[in-house]
């Protein structure tokens, strides 16, 4: 087998990878635009405060400590206790619940029959507030995120794709698990979707708002409870990049990957949101592999967007979007 | 006058109970425009009570405000006895009262089966966490939900497009999807925005019927609005009418068709 073929194969599943991140990303934006039609620019935000979050009461950080130290001259930091991954994780989640609802409340309750450019410029102002708000609680420099999952090299790829290839595929353990993470999770959400109650309801509310409210579907819970789904997601999303590089502000920054997978994947399709970030993912790092050397280099930062671009020259609803036809 | 709790026997023979709704002196306005001025009606146990005037008269507001759409700037509205609160039009739902639409609102996502399961929503207590279980109380619930649902749908005569998209039905059909729906909940109260609206005369007919039929198996009290007059004449126990926002007419169907207000307004006499 030709090498370029075998590297190739080795780029392509390490782009899987990295694409089920962008597509975790992309689906907490598909769930919130379908639910309530709001384009949620604070997606990005959402993941990087669920990971500060989540580090902080890991490593029992004392919240505001910054502020509280200014005003009364102390010196706190830490509480001095480890809160177990898994309960820190629940904690979080709290948080973010506790989050979807204050959202929910102060902001959007008040906004209800708007613009949609209107809510899409709230929730810029979210993405700065809640950046700002990180930053007051937890700090703002760079922290380690150990929730308990393996990392580096997996061994038995490693063995196997050499005694085939000859050439040993490295595939991160993290990669691995992130992956089958993001596959149980997409599951649940699925089953959540088609066969619970408040799942059809939330269906209901993204199918017609008019509706639901007729069978006694209160918009304002589901609201709720989608940007409570969404900050779930935004975790799961934050905790799998904080692991890799660590919890920093360049985490809100891959919500900006996540658009060209709408714009591949359709905004309303959660299939598509999978679907999309996988291409984008394989996209990018195969075409830096074959195409990158030739021009250079450091096509990453563009590939993503170009493919977007021509996608909506040529299919503006998107992979999955059905087909808009004006009426005239 | 009637007495609030003394009913009625109507000409065919059905008996009529006391008061469930009370509308009382309901103004509602738009900016400048009045579209409800002042009305006052009932609607009794187990009848069907039409609501008819010229276009613009005010009636789908009317529907509105009973059901939690629009909030009136004055007036009361009594339910089974009370005061009822200003209500969120979910909640307004919870308490028993369905509805359908002047313009049609359906899932247009969902099939048919799954449009009339949401008017089960209400009725699904199982929390979230028994629901992840499924086997046990989530299951059996599930099951009691949809046979209920099918029935309805067998009722409707709608089992051929059970598991059809309702985005793929045509008009018609779609009117009776959202009369299945509405019907799934159980209501106690069922209010239906012009159900005949846009049908052919073949169409008129089957609803017609489905509308006599709802009342009379399941005593269902129904408020409905409707232009076509024979329709209303052949369906209704009582009707009231409404020309401009007002009230301009409320009986039998005989004492509205021969009301010279109201025929004044059906043949468009000039208001001074
Ligand atoms: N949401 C609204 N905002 C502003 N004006 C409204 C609204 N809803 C109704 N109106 C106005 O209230 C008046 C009554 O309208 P309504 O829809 O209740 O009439 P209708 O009797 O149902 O008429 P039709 O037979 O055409 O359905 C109209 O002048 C209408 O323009
Ligand atoms: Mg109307």
């Amino acid at each position: 087998m030709p090498d370029t073929l075998i590297f190739g194969m080795e780029v392509f599943l390490n782009g899987l990878m990295a694409g089920v991140l962008y597509a975790l990303v992309a689906l907490g934006f598909v769930l919130i635009y379908k639910a309530s039609g709001i384009f949620n620019y604070s997606q990005g935000v959402l993941a990087l405060f669920a990971a500060l979050t989540l580090v902080g009461i890991m490593d029992g950080q004392v919240p505001f400590s910054h502020m509280i130290n200014a005003v009364f001259g102390t010196d706190i930091h830490h509480f001095g206790w480890q809160v177990p991954a898994v309960f820190a994780i629940l904690l979080t989640m709290v948080v973010m619940v506790v989050l979807a609802w204050a959202v929910q409340r102060l902001i959007f309750r008040h906004l209800i029959g708007q613009e949609p450019i209107i809510l899409f410029m709230a929730t810029i102002g979210l993405a700065y507030f809640l950046e700002g708000l990180g930053d007051i609680i937890w700090g703002s420099d760079i922290k380690k995120l150990d929730v308990g999952l393996p990392q580096g090299i997996n061994a038995s790829i490693d063995e196997l794709t050499y005694q085939w290839f000859g050439y040993g595929f490295f595939i991160d353990n993290l990669d691995i698990w992130a992956t089958a993470i993001a596959v149980i999770l997409v599951a649940v959400l699925v089953a959540f979707s088609q066969y619970t109650k408040q799942g059809r309801a939330m269906r209901a509310v993204a199918d017609d708002h008019q509706a639901a409210l007729s069978v006694g579907i209160s918009l304002n819970f589901i609201w709720i409870m989608v940007w409570s789904v969404a900050g779930f997601v935004a975790l799961v999303a934050g905790i799998m990049w904080g692991t890799k590089s660590g919890v920093q502000f360049s985490l809100s920054l891959i919500a900006l990957k996540a658009l060209p997978v709408l714009m591949l994947g359709g905004f309303t399709s959660i299939p598509g949101a999978i679907v999309g970030g996988l291409i984008i993912g394989v996209g990018e790092k195969l075409f830096e592999f074959l195409v990158g050397p030739l021009v250079g280099g450091a096509t990453e930062n563009w590939f993503a967007y170009v493919l977007a671009l021509i996608f909506l020259v040529f299919r503006p609803q998107g992979l999955f979007g059905e087909k808009i036809i004006e009426r005239v | 006058m009637l007495d609030a709790t003394e009913g009625y026997t109507t000409a065919d023979g059905r008996k009529i109970g006391g008061v469930v709704m009370e509308m009382k002196n309901i103004t509602l306005r738009f900016g400048g425009v009045t579209a409800i001025q002042d009305i006052s009606f009932d609607i009794r146990e187990g009848e069907i009570r039409a609501i008819i005037g010229p276009n613009g008269a005010g009636k789908s507001s009317m529907l509105n405000v009973i059901s939690g759409f629009y909030v009136p700037q004055e007036g009361e509205v009594w339910f089974r006895g009370a005061r009822r609160p200003q209500m969120r039009p979910y909640q307004v739902a919870q308490q028993g009262i369905a509805r359908t639409f002047q313009n049609i609102a359906l899932f247009e996502g969902m099939s048919v089966l799954d449009n009339v399961m949401t008017g089960r929503l209400t009725e699904m207590k199982a929390s979230i966490w028994t629901q992840a279980l499924w086997k046990g109380p989530a299951e059996r619930e599930e099951v009691a939900n949809r046979e209920i649902a099918e029935k309805v749908i067998d009722f409707l005569e709608i089992q051929h497009i059970r598991k059809t998209p309702v985005s793929r039905l045509p008009y018609g059909l779609k009117k009776r999807v959202e009369l299945a729906r509405a019907l799934a909940s159980e209501p106690k109260l069922l209010l239906l925005d012009e159900p005949m609206a846009g049908m052919n005369v073949e169409e008129k007919e089957d609803m017609s019927r489905f509308i006599l039929d709802v009342n009379d198996e399941f005593g269902t009290t129904i408020a409905l609005i409707e232009h076509d007059m024979g329709v209303v004449m052949d369906l209704s126990d009582r009707v009231v009418v409404m020309d401009y926002g007002k009230k301009i007419g409320d009986g039998s169907p005989d004492e509205v068709r021969n009301n010279q207000a109201v025929i004044d307004a059906y043949l468009g006499v000039a208001h001074d």
